[in-house]
């Protein structure tokens, strides 16, 4: 059976202005309901611009983004929201909040302009605290979290708007084995059970390896590698694109990468 | 309750400002006193519109620049209404109406100037950039303000400098019919833009990410809280602390979420000013205290006490 199609991009370029180089340079790809996509790569490969183009907020220099059929930059930021939902690397917080306040934002798309939230808005915070095992925090205040409780709380917020596609850049930068684990099974729980594509950027190779359907590698804007894991992650790509020898152990029937000393008799 | 509150307050505070002043009225000709219908009245309206207008412009920036010391004036407005009003001055223009205008002028050249100024950054309306061209833009004009006054005759611009730095005594009818007129299209877009605000506070990426339409949305704040701010410098001089400190009161009683901040901000900036240029004009009977001052001299207490309950919670 063929699965719906959400995020279809194409061939994508892109150059900021006054960049010496393409920050993306033809990558491809495309997100169907139910599978989990690992987007991989060193530091400034163009993991996250690729998100920025392909939800509209950057216009490619070649190639299309769709968004169900239709081109990312013609949807409004609004209706957009209510499809596609992002957790971004980093967001401010300007003034305190409650956990329950922060995740209500994420209904902000579906609510008119004077309305106020209805019974739907609100039983869809609450079922969106369940999904992310936080709804015990709910009257805590944001700066009162742990890192990985934080980032529940902003998985939560996404999960709120009700979309089709989760985007995840970095989610679990600077947590422990405990809370990226948690993070890891919480999205391949929203994919198989609740049907969501999810795209998640991630520096993780081996859990991206044990979790996702397909990786996407990028080395200096290009796609070096697509795929199942196992296709994707072999000695020489992985040694080549992150510039450092590494060994491939199967675990589970998934790649895991081994990063080797320098020298070996060190 | 709490709205209940805050309405018995404006209520209290119109009340009062209405009732109290330097000149006797006995209560049985009170509806007929012209001291009342032509002066108490219209200054008491005046005073809640400006008060309210300041107010909600301070928390909406607070919003737009990401910085809760944000203040209407942070902007360069004030400096810019200065020097409108200076200007006037010393070109000798007279009429009932030329130091309003020259000062609204002055305003919104300030306005054009740091929004043009704030495109520079790349990013359109960069916080950073705008609270650094308004500083610049206000400085500028202070300086241009000042050697114009050094330049001319002192007599004249005691006006001047008593007029800018704040009063409603000009308050007429005719100023609260322009004011009740100007203010509700600024004050609607403002209050429109609550739950996008609520957004921007976790910065522009997440904000476009949940929904909100960045550019134009700050655009639209920024003109709407400078066009506010600049009809009150107009009509009553730069009353300070009202736009920075009511905003935060409310935020200890409402929380941040700007749909309830807002509209409670414009009430209690409102009912501050009634109630502060109530006690200016009593106080000191028969002189009057600039009202700027009342405004801080009730405000601060008022503002520690609430901080208190907050941070005790």
């Amino acid at each position: 059976m063929e699965r719906h199609l959400i995020l279809d991009v194409r061939g994508v370029s892109y150059r900021y202005p006054s960049a010496a180089a393409d920050a993306l340079a033809c990558v491809s790809l495309n997100a169907r309901a139910g599978e989990f996509h690992a987007v991989l790569g060193p530091n400034g490969s163009g993991k996250t611009t690729l998100v920025r183009v392909a939800l509209g907020l950057l216009s490619p220099q070649a190639g299309t983004s769709e968004v169900l059929g239709r081109p990312a930059t013609t949807w409004s930021r609004r209706e957009l929201a209510r499809v596609v939902a992002v957790v971004t690397q980093r967001e401010e917080g300007l003034f305190p909040q409650r956990v329950r306040e922060t995740v209500l934002l994420g209904r902000y798309p579906r609510l008119s302009l004077w309305g106020a939230e209805r019974a739907q808005d609100r039983s869809a915070v609450e079922r969106a605290l369940g999904r992310c095992d936080v709804a015990g925090l709910a009257d805590r205040w944001l700066w009162t979290l742990s890192g990985g409780e934080y980032q529940r709380v902003r998985v939560a917020r996404a999960l709120a708007q009700e979309p089709q596609l989760l985007v995840l850049d970095e989610p679990t930068a600077s947590l422990d084995v405990r809370h990226e684990m948690e993070l890891f099974e919480l999205a391949r729980t929203l994919v198989d059970e609740h049907g969501l594509a999810v795209v998640m950027i991630t520096h993780h190779i081996n859990l991206a390896a044990r979790f996702a359907d397909r990786v996407l590698l990028l080395s200096e804007g290009r796609a070096v590698g697509q795929g199942a894991p196992g296709e994707v992650l072999t000695r020489e790509t992985v040694a080549r694109v992150f510039a450092w020898p590494v060994a491939i152990e199967a675990f589970d029937g998934r790649p895991q990468v081994v990063p080797l000393r320098r020298r070996r008799n060190a | 309750m709490k709205w209940l509150g805050l309405g018995l307050v404006a209520l209290l505070s119109l009340a009062l400002a209405v009732l109290l002043g330097p000149a006797h009225v006995p209560l049985a000709q009170f509806a007929r006193s012209d001291i009342v219908r032509s002066l108490r009245l219209p200054r008491a309206i005046l005073a809640f519109l400006v008060g309210g207008s300041l107010a909600l412009s301070g928390a909406s920036l607070q919003a737009l620049v990401r910085n809760p010391l944000a203040d209407p004036f942070l902007l360069g407005l004030s400096g810019g209404a200065g020097l409108g009003a200076v200007l006037a001055i010393a070109l000798h223009l007279a009429g009932p109406w030329v130091l309003p205008l020259a000062a609204f002028g002055g305003a919104l050249f300030a306005m054009a100037l740091v929004y043009r100024l704030g495109l520079v950054g790349g990013a359109e309306l960069d916080p950073r950039v705008l609270i650094l061209a308004g500083v610049a833009v206000g400085a500028f004009a202070s300086a241009v303000t000042t050697a114009i006054v050094s330049l001319s005759d002192a007599a004249e611009l005691r006006n001047t400098f008593l007029w800018l730095w704040g009063g409603l005594s000009g308050a007429s009818w005719d100023t609260v019919v322009v004011m009740a007129v100007y203010a509700p299209l600024p004050v609607l877009v403002l209050f429109a833009a609550a739950r996008p605000l609520d957004l921007l506070a976790l910065g522009e990426e997440p904000a476009r990410h949940l929904g909100a339409d960045v550019v134009p949305l700050k655009r639209r704040v920024y003109v709407a809280a400078s066009l506010l701010t600049a009809a009150a410098v107009a009509v009553s001089g730069v009353i300070g602390f009202v736009g920075l400190v009511v905003p935060h009161a409310m935020r200890t009683l409402w929380g941040h979420r700007h749909r309830p901040l807002l509209p409670a901000s414009f009430v209690g900036g409102g009912a501050l000013l009634a109630l502060s240029d109530t006690v200016a004009r009593v106080a000191v009977a028969p002189r009057e205290l600039p009202v700027g001052i009342v405004t801080a001299l009730i405000g601060v207490p008022v503002f520690a006490l609430m901080l208190r309950r907050w941070s005790a919670t």
